[in-house]
């Protein structure tokens, strides 16, 4: 990972990763921006210092960004359009006696 | 699916308040308007780090030192976030530095003026960090997500900026003649440019109505402007500091501080490339590129013998 991806020329900007952060225990990473780096170790300390200044982190991620493969933005309608004629999946979709639901 | 429609799709999108995400539809000069705005904001981050870090060796207290160092470092930081997010609307890294090393982008013209005296510091914590919030507070809505987030971002860090500034401010003022003195003067020196951080007259501003149709902005340079004066005559009276305006004065209809008229022909000369020290920020910033080269090729070194003994071992 080193030198082969994204570099350019002599004045090299090093691959470009993308950063994830967990907040706290427990809570899932969350996308917090980019850093650029020559390696994964260095991407990781460029990320903890770009992105967790204030503690806002307790576990960082970093991934290359070409390594990522994502669904379109202007698909968003129809590829998730499978979702649409499941009602059944929601617990909404079934009727319980009247006296169960009045129950609190 | 033809043009029109999708910028008409696009329009109602922003008009519906929602966010725009680097993967979808965006016309062209979204995407142009952006890239310049952006990396024009991250440049600013950057080149705002030398008339502070000027000072960080000559601080008058350890907890000063810390406090500037610190800040410093933050600047850093904001201009990474930014130049992270620019390259999601496919702009590379190296073509926006170049750009501005090569003196085709811009920066905020604030930062060609000279830090003189320690008391710049502080007013530049308390006005040029305040009216950056102003603007930052705004953009934190902005219509493009990976710009309003990192705008959320900045504006949490900000905050300590302006106020480490406004109580040295408040520190001096209430300080010795002396330091009364230099407060009141740097005050007198940052002022008129601080309100020119907001940009021309709305109605001289080419990019600002385009810039709220898209839901980049959602206030003209001219209200951001107002909302300043309000705030910080406000807070320069409270520590006994005047503001170097002659026509300042309170509108109780309106409920605002009327200000006199800015010397635009200052301000365009500044944005030109003829402030004060626009050719220092520029050398600067080049050697330290230069200068970093070895930075980034010991790193690039480092991680080829890591990757190197790491295979050998296996």
């Amino acid at each position: 990972m080193s030198e082969d991806k994204n570099t350019n020329n002599e004045d090299t900007q090093w691959p470009l990763w993308e950063v994830f952060t967990q907040p706290r225990d427990g809570k899932p990473h969350e996308h917090a921006g980019s850093v650029h780096a020559p390696d994964a170790e260095m991407a990781l300390e460029n990320a903890r210092d770009v992105y967790a200044r204030r503690k806002e982190a307790v576990n960082i991620w970093v991934v290359p960004s070409d390594q990522i493969v994502a669904s379109k933005g202007e698909d968003a309608g129809p590829f998730f359009d499978p979702a649409d004629d499941k009602p059944y999946r929601h617990p909404q979709f079934y009727s319980v006696p009247r006296a169960t639901k009045r129950r609190k | 699916m033809s043009k029109v429609s999708k910028a008409q799709e696009f329009q109602e999108r922003i008009d519906n308040g929602e966010t725009i995400e680097p993967k979808d539809w965006m016309p062209e000069r979204y995407q142009k308007q952006l890239i310049r705005m952006m990396s024009q904001h991250a440049h600013s981050e950057v080149v705002g780090m030398l008339p502070e870090g000027n000072w960080i060796t000559r601080a008058p207290s350890l907890r000063r030192k810390m406090i500037l160092l610190s800040k410093v470092q933050d600047e850093a930081g904001h201009g990474l976030y930014l130049y992270s997010a620019t390259e999601t609307l496919g702009a590379s890294r190296q073509e926006v530095i170049d750009d501005l090393l090569n003196g085709r982008a811009k920066y905020s013209s604030i930062f060609n003026y000279p830090t003189l005296s320690w008391a710049d510091v502080a007013v530049i914590g308390w006005l040029v960090d305040g009216a950056a919030i102003i603007n930052q507070t705004m953009l934190a809505r902005s219509s493009y997500g990976p710009y309003s987030r990192a705008m959320v971002r900045i504006c949490k860090e900000e905050s300590f900026h302006k106020k480490q500034g406004y109580e040295m401010v408040a520190q001096m003022a209430d300080g010795t003649p002396e330091q009364q003195e230099m407060i009141q003067d740097a005050v007198d020196r940052w002022w008129w440019p601080t309100l020119m951080m907001f940009g021309p007259h709305d109605e001289d501003s080419p990019n600002s109505a385009e810039l709220i149709k898209w839901g980049v902005k959602s206030k003209t340079n001219d209200e951001l402007r107002q909302s300043f004066v309000d705030r910080h005559v406000q807070e320069a009276h409270t520590v006994g500091l005047e503001i170097p305006d002659p026509e300042l004065e309170y509108n109780e209809d309106t409920g605002h501080w009327e200000f006199g008229e800015i010397d635009w022909d200052e301000f365009w000369n500044v944005v030109r490339g003829n402030g004060p020290m626009n050719k220092e920020r520029m050398k600067a910033r080049r050697e330290a590129h230069e200068n970093g080269k070895w930075v980034r090729e010991a790193a690039e070194e480092y991680a080829r013998k890591k990757k190197l003994s790491k295979e050998k071992a296996s």
